[in-house]
């Protein structure tokens, strides 16, 4: 129950923000920030209370109660390690999110704070869900206000940003809603029962050709959504758009689905199937890794250099995941919550930098260090971080990514190891075009204060942990590691 | 006729006393709220002796009609959104000169047409019910008749209603030529001698082809668009939900007793105009600035879209589910485009002649009336299909049942129409997000507000069941547990 109590209070969360925020104004992002702190110490709490043994594994919640019956639909909610991982990722960027925009949103406070917390809810449902139908529920949830954040408090051409990104995702989505009902239905031909939950159809039993065709059902819309190149398009727009709170969340959160979807359902459900698709998808990964890189050296807008320059390193994560051995694994989990950690941090940045000057090219910027030191030093330092330097949370995924890939496919792993040479290249390129060079005459202009300061360092300190003690990830994404190895049958 | 004829028949013989009651009373004393009052408590009443009907069913009297829990519950369907279409109208047509009572009674008569179509099991009793519904339609259509668009809206459906009906009317007498009955079960049992079979398809394609006409599937749907556009806005919401929901009621009940879309150029056919009304109706109604022409189109793909299900109907055991899924469609679209046709009566003015049609009536309508706006974009991705709300269940049931009969082509042509729906519903909640361009012009806030009360309990209606469905399945199953069996 805990796990629906947790989404249950966030939803009701929005709803009260919404509401204080007509009876006091400023009070919603007091709200928000309030309960996202109490989730994350529930959160805490679940994590340390004793585990729970289901379906022959250990999990830290379970719940399982009847929803729609007539279809066999459960609210089947639960959190293992790598549950508990992005789950605690998505309140702490919750978290960042709702200070990132604690002065930028001039209006309609209220409404914000609802469609950020329904937002966040959505996300949490969908990394715990263990039900197909309601794992597409919670997917569906958490677009339509991400979809609001866009369109209402977004930039210059929001609505053409907002339609693309609903477009992207819907379509896709409803391809997989497709594919999960021939699952289900192929499962209900062969035993006689319907079905959505996860660890019946864990068992299904299905003809080589329907599963490869379901398994590239799931994989479109993961691959939409991690972004993957070709489907990768709609990012810059919607990145470039939102507003900070908005590009923070997109960036370290709602990418990670994708990622999740593909080592929770498309690896475990269709394991010989996508054995077979190992190399396309290490390939789709390895041209969005140098694409990605590329196309983000050419940007001169500060957030769509930002966002192509996820799409490489969400290359990464899909080639880890298809590497698909314990090395390689680990290396995709890791990246995915390091990736969540920096690129929050520089879209916060974007934002403030958008905020003070009310551009976001960076043509118009430059010299700001002397202006901004505090500033500075922090934009350095994620920046680095995304480049992947020895020592932080993002070179521990992507050394390891290749480590594992390394040993599957020996030219794959060569160009995609090229694409840290490009991540370098416009990483410090980046920082140059802003903070170095000819100072341009900006009047006031405020440097970070104590608020984005408390944000923004622990994000920092917790990349140095990441980079110096990754077993702290490593240990709980392990089970779920060592079972997927199992299914893959292929050693490295 | 038995006592027990009469206890199954009580809905709707309350409904039609309803009827003459208020026809009395009209001659005798004139008043608006008068009529109104009459019209919603004959209604509830009506719905209320749904109940102590119930232990009567099922059973056919005469050999026209069949009491069953199908036609209870689609009884008690139509007979609510006619309690809703009431409400809706009371505060619009005050706006309007003229004597307004009349309206109700055309109401009655109509809801009272699509309850017998519902119950109807042979062609006499379909002809009786369509031509009671729509002759009354054809005058709530062009009731406002000061203006120049209702009496030209009216006149269009009067017209290629008209040739609907024939074209039913020729279809029923080549099925009669081929089988001798003119009841469902016997135009079901029917042989298969080579000749009779022709005249028998032809028949069949003529009177599916005249239902597909009522129910506005491409390439029969040019009326649709014009006749929302030019009605009332309540009324263009009745038409859209009971007299579409009331032939589709006829339609399941034909193709489930005589097997016409099983198999055969009928189903081919048939499979063709689910698509193009689907991916045709969808695109049409991108080109729309005009939101009741935009909810016209869109209609036109929801019943292509329930079409599916219909198709399933007629493969050899998918009956059950295909019944139920069109029964919950229906419910769901009934919800929703009512709160959608609702959200529009409310912003109109009538009184000067102006329907809030267009999307720029709609600008800013989240700042200056929030309520409304949120109502208006729950109603907006419910049909679109949105989990939260009814519409996604629906559409859940739809993708359930298509993945059951194996319609692939169908289920890729619905992914492919609700990606182009997105599109328009979006673009009408953007333009409710916008800032206002000029302020919104203060508002007349005496009387009851019976009007936004409705379209509140349509709209937690819409997301309660979108969160929790069960109830609502369990009572479909339960009103179609007697089909497929």
């Amino acid at each position: 129950m805990i796990l629906f109590w947790l989404i249950a209070f966030l939803l009701v969360a929005g709803l009260v923000a919404w509401a204080a925020e007509a009876v006091r104004e400023g009070a919603a992002r007091w709200v928000s920030l309030v309960a996202l702190a109490l989730a994350l110490t529930f959160v805490y709490s679940v994590w340390n209370a004793p585990l729970i043994e289901a379906h022959d594994t250990q999990w830290y919640a379970f719940v399982n109660m009847a929803w729609i019956p007539r279809f066999g639909i459960a609210v089947q909610l639960a959190m293992d390690g790598l549950s508990l991982m992005m789950v605690a990722l998505t309140l702490v960027l919750g978290i960042v999110a709702v200070v990132s925009s604690w002065t930028e949103i001039a209006q309609r406070r209220g409404f914000f704070q609802f469609n950020l917390m329904w937002t966040l809810a959505g996300v949490v449902g969908v990394f715990t869900a263990f039900d197909l139908f309601l794992f597409f529920f919670f997917w569906e949830v958490m677009l339509v206000p991400m979809y609001f954040l866009i369109a209402i408090w977004g930039h210059e051409a929001r609505a053409y940003a907002a339609m693309k990104f609903f477009l992207f995702t819907q379509i896709s989505g409803l391809v997989m809603l497709l594919a999960i009902l021939g699952l289900v239905y192929a499962f209900n031909a062969s035993t006689g029962t319907i079905t959505f939950d996860y660890f019946a159809l864990l068992e299904a039993d299905l003809d080589p050709r329907l599963g490869f065709v379901l398994m590239l059902g799931f994989f479109l819309a993961f691959l939409v959504k991690l972004p993957g190149v070709p489907f990768h398009t709609w990012l810059p727009d919607a990145h470039t758009q939102a507003p900070t709170a908005g590009s923070v969340i997109l960036a370290g959160i709602l990418l990670k689905t994708g990622a999740y979807g593909l080592l929770r359902f498309v690896l475990p459900l269709f394991p010989e199937a996508s054995v077979e698709f190992r190399f396309p998808a290490m390939l789709l990964g390895v041209v969005s890794v140098v694409y990605g890189g590329y196309v983000a050296y050419a940007q001169s807008d500060f957030k769509r250099l930002v966002a192509y320059s996820s799409v490489a390193h969400m290359g990464f994560v899909l080639l880890g995941v298809y590497a698909w051995n314990a090395i390689a694994l680990q290396g995709a989990v890791m990246q995915m919550v390091a990736h969540g950690f920096s690129t929050a941090a520089l879209f916060m940045m974007a934002g403030a930098l958008q905020e003070r000057l009310h551009t976001r090219d960076m043509n118009r910027m430059g010299g700001l260090w002397a202006r901004a030191p505090r500033m500075g030093a922090l934009t350095l330092f994620f920046a680095v971080a995304s480049l992947g330097i020895p020592g932080l949370g993002n070179f521990v995924g992507e050394f390891m990514v290749l480590l594992g890939a390394f040993a599957v496919h020996v030219p794959l792993t060569v160009v995609a190891g090229a694409g840290l040479v490009v991540a370098a290249v416009y990483a410090l390129w980046l920082v140059q075009r802003s903070f170095q060079g000819e100072t341009v005459a900006v009047v006031d202009f405020k440097d970070f204060g104590a608020r984005e300061l408390a944000v923004q360092v622990p994000l920092a300190l917790a990349l140095v942990w990441l980079g110096l003690h990754p077993q702290s990830v490593f240990a709980l994404s392990e089970p779920l590691v060592t079972r997927l190895t199992a299914f893959s049958g292929i050693t490295p | 006729m038995t006592a027990l004829d009469y206890q199954a028949l009580l809905p709707y013989l309350t409904l039609a006393g309803v009827l003459i009651l208020l026809l009395l009373v009209i001659s005798f004393k004139r008043g608006h709220a008068l009529a109104a009052v009459i019209t919603v408590a004959g209604l509830a009443i009506s719905i209320a002796v749904v109940a102590p009907s119930l232990s009567a069913l099922p059973r056919t009297v005469t050999p026209l009609i069949r009491l069953d829990d199908y036609a209870a519950y689609l009884f008690t369907l139509f007979a609510a959104a006619a309690i809703v279409t009431a409400l809706l109208s009371y505060r619009y047509l005050r706006g309007r000169r003229g004597e307004l009572e009349e309206y109700y009674v055309l109401l009655l008569g109509a809801t009272l047409g699509a309850a017998t179509l519902a119950t109807a099991v042979h062609f006499g009793a379909v002809l009786l019910g369509l031509e009671i519904l729509s002759i009354c339609l054809y005058t709530l259509i062009g009731y406002p008749e000061e203006h120049h668009a209702p009496l030209e809206a009216a006149l269009k459906y009067l017209v290629l209603s008209g040739v609907a009906s024939t074209t039913m009317l020729f279809g029923m007498a080549l099925i009669y030529i081929a089988t001798g009955g003119l009841d469902f079960a016997t135009i079901g049992k029917a042989g298969s001698d080579e000749a009779q079979s022709q005249y028998l398809l032809v028949g069949n394609g003529l009177f599916l082809i005249g239902i597909a006409f009522k129910i506005s599937l491409v390439p029969f749907h040019m009326w649709t668009p014009d006749v929302y556009h030019g009605a009332p806005a309540p009324v263009s919401g009745y038409l859209a939900t009971v007299s579409k929901g009331a032939v589709v009621a006829v339609a399941l009940r034909y193709v489930d007793a005589t097997g016409s879309l099983a198999d055969g150029p009928l189903l081919t056919l048939f499979g063709a105009v689910a698509v193009l009304s689907m991916v045709i109706g969808n695109l049409l109604a991108l080109m729309q600035r005009n939101v009741k022409r935009i909810l016209a189109y869109s209609s036109i793909a929801h019943f292509g879209y329930l079409l599916i299900a219909l198709i399933v109907v007629g493969s050899a055991g998918g009956v059950a589910m295909g019944i139920e899924a069109s029964i919950v469609y229906l419910t769901a679209y009934v919800v929703m485009t009512l709160t959608a046709f609702g959200v529009i009566t409310i912003s109109s003015r009538p009184e000067l002649g102006r329907e809030a049609d267009d999307i720029d009536d709609y600008a800013g309508l989240f700042w200056s009336r929030p309520g409304l706006a949120l109502g208006f974009t729950v109603a907006l991705l419910s049909l679109a299909g949105i989990p939260l709300t009814l519409g996604f269940i629906a559409k859940f049931y739809l993708f359930a049942t298509g993945t059951a009969g194996e319609l692939w082509v169908l289920l890729w042509a619905l992914v492919l129409g609700s990606g182009i729906g997105l599109f328009y519903y979006l673009r009408v909640i953007f333009a409710m997000t916008r800032s206002p361009d000029v302020p919104e012009p203060v508002r007349n806030r005496v009387g009851a507000r019976a009007d936004e009360g409705t379209v509140a309990v349509l709209v937690v209606l819409l997301i309660a069941f979108g969160v929790y469905p069960t109830p609502l399945i369990d009572v479909v199953r339960e009103a179609v547990a007697a089909f497929g069996g």
